[in-house]
């Protein structure tokens, strides 16, 4: 089987994908938007094509007297928003007729304020369904895996299982710092939302393909551990690449034509899903190999 | 056959069915108002509809802690009727006013929501909740006081308003509480009022200067009744009688006590989305809905073949099915609950996949196409399932924990995600039981086979 022979490549591959999804991460870090921190949110829109350039719109804000602090992100080709710390309905009145006057044709088409004790509480129930969802991924793997299975001990799936569900996660995320270093964006509660989706998607591949090789483990007509990962391997990748492009399909839509506030749900999701099954068939057998050669030379050095 | 060919046009009719409601319960798409059981629209969230989000702090610090919550419940009913009486609401008819008790994750705040659909002015929405009911206990006018009278523009006298009613300084500042009570006589409800040291004062005063008067009650402006007045009244109570039934007179009671809210609120959050923002935003989510199901109809159709049009039909059962659900439950669609529910549409097709894959395997291992699906729905239903519950779990917990956007996003993606299960196992099997596959010939082994691929069967010796 090409993949489990060429094992280490794959492995590889991931390594250098997560380092450097860690590497964006560390670099670029992290801005909690104003979901987490409280603030005022202002989108304004232009008509046709009148909206002023991004570092534009900046320097004419400074020049606003005692300006808050405003982060401009685009949105779609007509909008703005403006992002900033709380600001009264006053502020906010003068603020949009202070751009207006300068960029004509501008509408302020919603705005939003969160004050910081709701912003808390926000950070609270991310924080606390992260660890939830963590939690219950962790039991499902347990349980999925709790039939000892020979030769390869059951933890050892479950390890594996929650090591490509790492992958996974990190690297989407390190996709989207990236992109929010360059774009302005803050993290969300979307964001938070796309992270444990992926979660989600992307352990249910890996077990379905672990489920295959212990399937075949059962059945006694098959060769070493390697060529029986292989086989497994090439009955279910059919399946695993149908559903994520199906998946990637309506993200994929979603992304292209739908609502302005679910796009980068849609972009995480898919890059979610893309590295999802990828790792599924590309890094989760791999390792159970590798790991499994490692145990049984460690067992002959003996 | 035939027997399978009937259920599988029943499922047909029923799913026609279903869809025929979706369309037509949906006046923007039908352009048919209805009333009933019929006039179910979906029910769109602020960031789909527009309007506005007020979220207030309840300072209950003055309030004993077995009582907060029956305060909260006050509280809210009074902002309901304010919002429900308030003339620049009219047509709100969609407005939610949601309490959230306190606990861990909201910092131990007494939180309170209110969801304006269709309301652009945050100021004006600010007003008329934060307004209090004005109680104001008038007498009536000296007869012998001159009517005022001016000229207008035009020429004509215009005489001034007649009131027969004029202040008498008494309002429902002095009030300290009031009850629902019956007379000692009649037995009919009344409302008495309690007033405050200064209120009785005030009180004993008027009373005793319009003997044999009336004393009018008004209430937001408007007069609710006015008893004649039999002597001096000193003991700081007043008895509001009317004809008004038990609930009248309860309602009269939280009006007047409510004239304060019971709990004192602060703004703590607003939200405000344009119309035209939320109707561009569900355009894009339906447009991007209905290009995500073609993307994958025409992906499964070409790589499947035949079986791949049976999904598409199941995909398309499963939509209707779950389109209903949102009108029915009934279920606020948000922006991300939208996302969540065209995600579903890629995974409803999962089920499918995976049974369609494990027939291929029964094939090629030696076996008719027949005996490959009956083997391929059993076999792969452990796959199904534990492909499926990972989200499941995922989503459960999201619903469980998350805002109202989330609990959005969540529960369009746990329904779906189940529903697609189900849609799978009770339609699509029944639908391959209604087809013939004759003596499975070359036209049949392409029909089944996928990709580039035709299904090879193997004659079993």
């Amino acid at each position: 089987m090409y993949i489990i022979k060429h094992k280490k490549i794959f492995i590889i591959v991931s390594v250098f994908l997560t380092l450097a999804a860690i590497l964006s991460m560390v670099i670029f870090g992290f801005k909690p938007g104003i979901d987490f921190k409280g603030g005022t949110s202002i989108e304004v829109s232009w008509q046709d094509s009148s909206r002023p350039e991004v570092e534009l719109l900046n320097t004419t804000l400074k020049s606003l007297p005692d300006a808050p602090e405003i982060l401009i992100q685009p949105l779609g080709s007509n909008s703005f928003v403006l992002k900033m710390h709380e600001i009264n309905p006053a502020q906010r009145e003068g603020l949009s007729s202070f751009i207006s006057s300068s960029y004509p044709g501008m509408s302020v088409v919603g705005y939003t304020t969160i004050g910081p004790s709701v912003g808390k509480e926000l950070a609270r129930k991310s924080i606390m369904s992260i660890i939830l969802v963590s939690l219950g991924i962790v039991i499902f793997i347990a349980i999925a895996f709790r039939k000892v299975s020979y030769p390869v001990k059951s933890w050892k799936y479950g390890i594996v299982a929650i090591g490509t569900l790492l992958h996974d996660v990190i690297i989407p995320t390190g996709i989207f710092v990236a992109l929010s270093h360059f774009y302005n964006i803050e993290i969300d509660t979307l964001f938070v939302v796309s992270i444990l989706t992926i979660l989600g998607l992307s352990v249910s591949d890996t077990i379905v393909v672990f489920d295959r090789i212990r399937e075949n483990l059962r059945s006694k007509n098959n060769g070493n551990f390697e060529e029986t990962v292989g086989k497994s391997i090439n009955e279910v990748y059919q399946r695993s690449i149908a559903t994520a492009l199906s998946v990637i399909l309506a993200l994929i839509a979603l992304a292209i034509w739908g609502p302005d506030s679910t796009r980068l749900l849609a972009i995480m999701l898919t890059a979610g899903m893309f590295f999802g099954t990828y790792s599924s068939i590309f890094l989760a057998s791999p390792l159970l190999v590798l790991w499994q050669q490692k145990a049984n030379n460690n067992k002959k050095m003996l | 056959m035939w027997k399978r060919r009937i259920v599988a046009f029943l499922i047909l009719v029923v799913a026609v069915g279903i869809g025929y409601f979706v369309y037509t319960s949906e006046p923007k798409i039908s352009g048919q108002t209805h009333t009933g059981f019929l006039n179910k629209p979906f029910r769109l969230g602020l960031d789909l509809s527009g309007g506005t989000q007020l979220v207030y702090r309840a300072d209950v610090s003055k309030i004993e802690p077995q009582d907060v919550g029956t305060q909260m419940g006050s509280l809210r009913q009074v902002i309901e009727n304010r919002i429900l009486d308030s003339k620049k609401f009219k047509g709100v008819s969609e407005a939610v006013v949601r309490t959230q008790a306190a606990n861990f994750s909201n910092g131990n705040e007494e939180r309170l929501t209110i969801e304006l659909p269709g309301i652009t002015d945050i100021a004006e929405a600010v007003s008329v909740i934060g307004q209090t009911t004005t109680l104001e206990f008038k007498v009536e006018r000296n007869k012998d006081e001159a009517i005022p009278v001016t000229i207008g523009e035009d020429g004509n006298v215009n005489l001034g308003a007649i009131e027969q009613y004029v202040s008498s300084g008494l309002d429902g500042s002095y009030l300290k509480r009031a009850d629902a009570t019956f007379d000692q006589t009649t037995g009919l409800p009344t409302v008495s009022i309690t007033w405050n040291d200064e209120g009785s004062k005030l009180f004993a005063e008027i009373t005793k200067a319009n003997v044999g008067k009336t004393i009018a009650i008004y209430l937001d402006g408007a007069i609710i009744s006015a008893p004649n007045v039999n002597e001096e009244i000193t003991g700081g109570q007043a008895v509001i009688s009317g004809s008004f039934n038990i609930k009248e007179a309860k309602e009269l009671k939280d009006k007047l006590n409510f004239g304060r809210l019971p709990v004192p609120i602060e703004l703590v959050s607003t939200s405000n989305i344009g119309a035209t923002l939320g109707a561009v935003a569900t355009d894009a989510g339906v447009k991007a809905g209905v290009i995500g199901f073609i993307a994958i109809a025409l992906f499964m159709i070409l790589w499947y073949r035949l079986p791949g049009v049976i999904a598409v039909l199941n995909l398309a059962i499963y939509v209707a099915i779950m389109l209903a659900i949102f009108k029915l439950w009934p279920v606020t669609l948000t922006a991300a609950g939208i996302a969540g529910f065209i995600i579903s549409l890629g995974i409803a097709v999962d089920a499918n996949i995976l049974v369609f894959e494990r027939m291929k395997e029964e094939v090629a291992h030696g076996g008719t196409i027949r005996d490959g699906l009956t083997a391929g729905f059993s076999r792969a239903w452990t796959s199904v399932r534990d492909s499926n519950v990972s989200s499941l779990i995922t989503a459960f917990i999201l619903y469980a924990t998350g805002t109202a956007l989330i609990k959005s996003f969540a529960f369009t993606f746990f329904m779906g995600t189940l529903i697609s299960l189900i849609v799978a196992y009770s339609v699509s099997r029944r639908f391959f039981g209604s087809i013939s596959l004759g003596r499975e010939g070359k036209l049949a082994q392409f029909l089944f086979g996928s990709g580039f691929k035709n299904a090879k069967i193997v004659i079993k010796s």
